[in-house]
């Protein structure tokens, strides 16, 4: 039999179906998967009774031919950001040291009662907060990739972040698909890294009731997935309206799988002028370019566009969302769960836990969270960015106009060696240049791995939807794709 | 926009995180980095734009004042650090 932790969820849903293998052989090849791998750190909990219980549940409601779901039987990993009932939470912090969940997040359990089969809960960056997955409590996550020439041969390399376990997993066959979180491009820009599909759905497609907050009116759910095709189906079992979310839109999911017809002639693809910047890597550049006439040859049109206010995205991302998650993470008291690091007074009490329990990087984002916040700094900087971000979002609505999607890179460059960019974080902040805009407006954004770097390292490239059209954006992504060829499989192992 | 040791003392109590005093003067430096940084934002005008808090085109839904949850003390102690009697507990605030 073919090594079962080779395909895609597509393929391995056609298997079962056909009997070709169980899903508890399924399980059981991801579990050892999972276990030989655990040198890169990937996972923080594996659940593998869990795996094995569901996936004889799946194979239960085969033999007896009943109803199957979207994903029945399909081994994947959950982000450490999902509550999970029973399963050990943490959002890679010592905060919520010994978290276990009385209740189940919405979107794991739409995907459980999708039939998906859980292998364990995966690494992060601390509360989601970080692009290279170094801020977790639990240590970083190693890229599975390594680079074959240049200055980083040799060298451990970042998976990207926050959703840097998810995406290492799925890059190194260590689970079919796995979920993450997007605030500012912590899908986006670890699936780039890793050489995987990472969509961050619209803001309100998939719920965020159970999900650990990081910033409300930023945070997104969705797939990481070996194939654009395994991201339609993914979101499609991730997706839909809750009540218990007052921000989930309450609006059909359309079959996404049926969006995949190969057809995008006559579409308008945007460039932003914009997103050339000064200093961008040639490589970068060159694959850019190399999309364009991708989408060109298969009949779409190639518009260029202007996101004036693009240059404003990352500080006003980094007013918006350190403010968003001081308020958050108010709730990590050492009163409710997690750690509590004793005091003398209940006040002494909340600084000690607060000071021991979140690592440096939450703690800057707190502080600087606290001081937007502050009275006095109120009006000019957090009323300030909120009205940056609705010229952000506008410059978005004016474009859709004339374009159908838009395209750019998804990050400014290739995975970087572990340790680096540690010292300055405005440095480590510009990783998500090209992801944040998207974000603050709210819009649907996929990375497609489009290429190899000079070095052998994955590179991405990002298409951008209107509000609500994952349908049209999976329809482009699936055809750069194909054109793409980018080597799945393989890379990742040698 | 730079932050001294005294606003970062201040911000830190107000954010309830204990920082150690060697701490505050590289913490000071590395915020008013991020500060300076997300001070060009002021050169930007942005008189009668609107704030925008939400991205959600959506009012927000609405239900009846009911009670949809409930009776499940236990479920919700159950990770307290500390629980007495039914309740949380913490350190003693009242002499």
């Amino acid at each position: 039999m073919a090594d079962l932790t080779t395909f895609t969820l597509a393929e391995a849903r056609d298997g079962l179906a056909k009997k070709d293998f169980s899903a508890t052989e399924l399980a059981e090849a991801y579990i050892k998967a999972v276990q030989a791998g655990r040198d890169l750190n990937a996972y923080i909990t594996e659940t593998p009774e869990v795996a094995l219980e569901r996936a004889r549940e799946s194979d239960d409601r085969r033999a007896k031919g009943s109803a199957t779901g979207a994903m029945d039987g399909l081994p994947i990993a959950m982000k450490d950001l999902f509550c999970t009932e029973g399963v050990l939470t943490t959002a890679a912090s010592h905060i919520l040291d010994g978290f276990v969940p009385p209740y189940e997040s919405t979107v794991s359990a739409n995907l459980r009662s999708a039939g998906a089969v859980m292998l364990g809960k995966t690494n992060l960056d601390e509360f989601a907060m970080g692009s290279a997955n170094i801020t977790s409590y639990y240590g970083p996550v190693k890229n599975p990739w390594k680079a074959k020439s240049g200055a980083n041969v040799g060298k451990d390399l970042a998976p990207g972040g926050s959703s840097g376990g998810s995406a290492a997993a799925v890059a190194a066959g260590l689970a079919m698909a796995a979920t993450g979180t997007d605030t500012g491009g912590s899908i986006r820009q670890p699936a780039s890294f890793c050489g995987i599909t990472g969509l961050k759905p619209t803001y309100g497609r998939c719920s965020r009731w159970g999900v650990v907050a990081f910033a409300s009116s930023l945070d997104q759910a969705g797939p990481m997935t070996k194939t654009v095709r395994d991201a339609a189906i993914m979101l499609g079992a991730m997706a839909g309206h809750d009540p218990k979310d007052s921000t989930s839109a309450p609006i059909a999911v359309p079959n996404f799988e049926a969006a995949l017809t190969g057809d995008i002639r006559g579409l308008n693809v945007g460039i932003p002028k914009e997103y050339s910047m000064d200093g961008m890597d040639p490589e970068i550049q060159a694959l850019w370019n190399k999309g364009q006439e991708w989408l060109k040859a298969s009949g779409a049109k190639i518009k260029e566009i202007s996101l004036p206010h693009t240059k404003y995205a990352l500080a006003t991302y980094y007013i918006v969302a350190p403010a968003e998650a001081s308020a958050n993470l108010a709730r990590y008291d050492g009163v409710r769960y997690g750690l509590r690091v004793p005091g003398d007074s209940l006040d002494d009490m909340y600084m000690n836990t607060r000071g021991e329990g979140f690592g440096e990087e939450v703690q800057r984002r707190i502080l600087i969270g606290t001081y937007v916040l502050s009275s006095g700094y109120y009006d000019a900087y957090y009323i300030k960015a909120q009205r940056v971000r609705s010229l952000i979002a506008n410059d978005f609505k004016t474009a859709f106009k004339d374009v159908d999607v838009i395209l750019t890179p998804t990050a400014p460059s290739a995975a970087f060696p572990l340790g680096e960019k540690q010292e300055d974080p405005v440095a480590m902040y510009l990783n998500d240049v090209f992801t944040v805009p998207t974000s603050l407006a709210g819009l649907p954004g996929i990375s497609v791995p489009a290429g190899l770097s000079k070095d052998g390292l994955p590179l991405g490239l990002q298409l951008i939807g209107r509000a609500f059209d994952e349908e049209t954006l999976l329809r482009v992504a699936a055809v750069m794709e194909s054109a793409a060829a980018f080597p799945f499989h393989h890379g990742a192992e040698d | 926009m730079s932050l001294d040791k005294d606003t970062v003392k201040n911000i830190a109590y107000l954010a309830r995180i204990r920082v150690n005093d060697d701490k505050l003067e590289p913490l000071a430096g590395e915020l008013s980095t991020i500060m300076g940084w997300i001070e060009q934002l002021q050169e930007l005008n942005t008189d009668g734009v609107e704030p925008m808090a939400s991205v959600a085109a959506m009012d927000l839904p609405q239900r009846r004042d009911v009670v949809t949850d409930g009776n499940c003390r236990d479920a919700v102690l159950k990770n307290a650090p500390d629980a007495e009697d039914g309740f949380f507990a913490v350190p003693k605030v009242v002499e």
